[in-house]
């Protein structure tokens, strides 16, 4: 009985061993698994499919998010510098009077 | 149609009948690539003569091909910018706190109905309406303005000048006519305009709302696969598209590998499929990779309507709509990556999304790689093949040629290594004329234009 029990054993390992040999998927799984042994077994679980759902860091709040993103702005953009305007406190200035708002968002270079 | 050319008779990837030809490149050369520059749509309208981009800085750019000249009766007319306008802009969730992304996922035209062209373009929670209107005539000769625009005097008025139209040069304006947002609480992964040319469809990771173009302020859930409890989230959605001419059919692609037909005309609420497409899996070829590559990253009905097709991570499929068990095609886009899914796992390329798409006949499919190959599958002649976009093949006119990736141990002359492709060039955004042979294909920040030869 023991030795048909051990018989068998080796089966299942020839079974792997040839699994892996048949099979570069296995080969890759076994590579994973030796890299990092506290992988879950379930890789389509909920915890992964839920941080798939939440994209993108979290901010603490409105300010630190406008905060990371001045810094990501003076980061690409060099400064433009302000335009001075000509209206003074002399006359009340109309809407054609005032300069256009500047746009600060850049053109796409596909559109060059 | 006086003028468009009919779609040739074998338009095909491999045969030697088509020679593919480049014919334009769009976008800066450098190496350098601003994350704002990164392409993440493109899309032909149904004509083909306006071609769409999207990019992650939430900017469209959309080129219109020029008429044939008579110069050069055989010379299809080149794709130049007619409009370019900002979509969307980033935007904080307070009670989240998290960032609203630009990026525009997925662009869609409507059909032309007037003068003026419609499109949709959504990012992550909103949809906005874009009408694209050409104006080439403008008012002169007010009454009361100059013609700067500042009103003259009044005591200076003494007759009724009537203002006439005259030409001006063209001006292409683009303006949102309706936003459509705080509808979706996952990210829209999916925009499609329904045959009936007054709904569309948004589909997000658990739900799918449907819409009527005129109506913002509500929407109809008609998939929820939201489970009561998250703990128990299995699979999300992946993409939806609606049937091309049966408006009350469409189709949603989830991250196992399911594909599932609904009709709206069963219920309200689409949760029980009409059909669900599902290849079987060999259990004993299950490996922790299984799922992931399974995922379906596109969904597009053939033309025809007959047939859809689906992208996971290694394979194309096709499926005949009548046939739920398996696929009636299957192409293999890169299956030398099987053996490299750890690092692929590794460095995210894993859950890279490639999207796919029909030629106007529906005989030759077409989808993109790594190292900026891409791949077309001739179902006709059983033929595939591989190109490459990049700026040494970018000859005006110059054919392309066919790439082969060694896959052995012996690499043949011409043959690019598994090992020395370069995973950071991915080709995911690629596009079809609707009538003709000339595909759009998008590299990181550059958009190809490629034409097939005519003699």
């Amino acid at each position: 009985m023991s030795e048909q029990g051990e018989e068998m054993r080796t089966l299942e390992e020839q079974q792997e061993m040839e699994d892996k040999v048949i099979s570069p998927e296995k080969a890759e799984e076994a590579k994973l698994k030796a890299r990092y042994p506290h992988l879950g077994a379930k890789p389509g679980g909920s915890d992964f499919l839920r941080k798939r759902l939440q994209k993108g860091p979290k901010y603490f709040d409105s300010g630190d998010y406008n905060m990371a993103k001045a810094k990501m702005k003076n980061k690409q953009l060099p400064s433009a510098p302000t335009e001075k305007t000509e209206i003074t406190g002399d006359h009340i200035p109309t809407p054609q009077d005032l300069p256009q708002r500047k746009t600060s968002i850049v053109a796409s270079k596909l559109a060059v | 149609m006086a003028g468009k050319r009919k779609l040739s008779e074998r338009p095909g990837g491999g045969s030697s009948d088509v020679q593919w030809c480049f014919s334009q490149v769009k976008g800066a050369m450098d190496d350098d690539v601003a994350e704002a520059d990164i392409i993440s749509t493109v899309e032909f309208n149904h004509t083909g003569e306006l071609l769409a981009t999207g990019d992650k800085g939430g900017r469209v750019v959309i080129f219109q091909q020029e008429p044939e000249s008579k110069n050069q009766p055989q010379c299809r007319g080149e794709y130049n910018v007619y409009s370019t306008f900002q979509s969307h802009e980033p935007e904080f969730d307070y009670l989240k706190s998290l960032e609203i992304e630009e990026k525009i996922n997925k662009i869609r035209w409507l059909p032309q109905k007037n003068a003026a062209q419609f499109l949709l373009s959504t990012n992550d929670k909103t949809i906005k309406l874009w009408k694209i209107s050409e104006r080439d005539k403008r008012p002169e000769g007010y009454n009361l303005k100059e013609e700067d625009g500042r009103y003259r005097d009044p005591n200076s008025v003494t007759t009724l000048r009537v203002p006439v139209l005259r030409p001006m040069d063209l001006m292409v304006e683009a303006s949102p006519r309706r936003v459509f947002a705080n509808a979706h609480t996952y990210h829209i992964n999916s925009i499609s305009v329904n045959s009936d040319h007054e709904t569309y469809l948004s589909a997000d990771d658990l739900r799918i709302n449907l819409w009527h173009l005129e109506i913002t302020d509500r929407s109809f859930n008609i998939v929820d696969i939201k489970p009561a409890n998250m703990e128990e989230l299995t699979e999300v959605i992946t993409a939806a598209e609606f049937h091309p001419d049966q408006c009350n059919t469409f189709v949603y692609s989830s991250s196992k590998g399911t594909i599932r037909l609904c009709d709206m005309r069963a219920s309200a609420l689409c949760d029980q499929h009409a059909k669900m497409f599902e290849e079987p899996e060999d259990p004993n070829n299950r490996s922790f990779f299984s799922e992931i590559i399974s995922s379906i990253s596109d969904v597009k009905f053939s033309h025809s309507g007959r047939y859809m097709m689906t992208r996971d991570y290694l394979s194309v499929k096709i499926w005949d709509l009548n046939m739920e068990t398996r696929p009636v095609e299957t192409y293999q886009v890169h299956e030398y990556l099987r053996s490299k899914l750890c690092s692929l796992y590794e460095n995210d390329c894993i859950f890279d999304k490639f999207e796919c798409c029909w030629n106007g006949n529906d005989s030759v499919v077409m989808t993109g790689s790594y190292n900026n190959f891409f791949r077309m599958f001739d179902r006709d002649y059983r033929q595939d093949v591989t190109f490459e976009a990049s700026r040494e093949n970018s000859k005006p006119r110059s054919v392309l040629k066919p790439r082969k990736i060694s896959t052995g141990g012996k690499r043949k002359k011409d043959e690019i290594s598994v090992d020395s492709l370069d995973f950071n060039k991915k080709i995911l955004h690629t596009a079809w004329h609707p009538l003709d042979n000339i595909i759009a294909v998008a590299t990181t920040n550059n958009l190809y234009i490629f034409q097939d030869k005519l003699n």
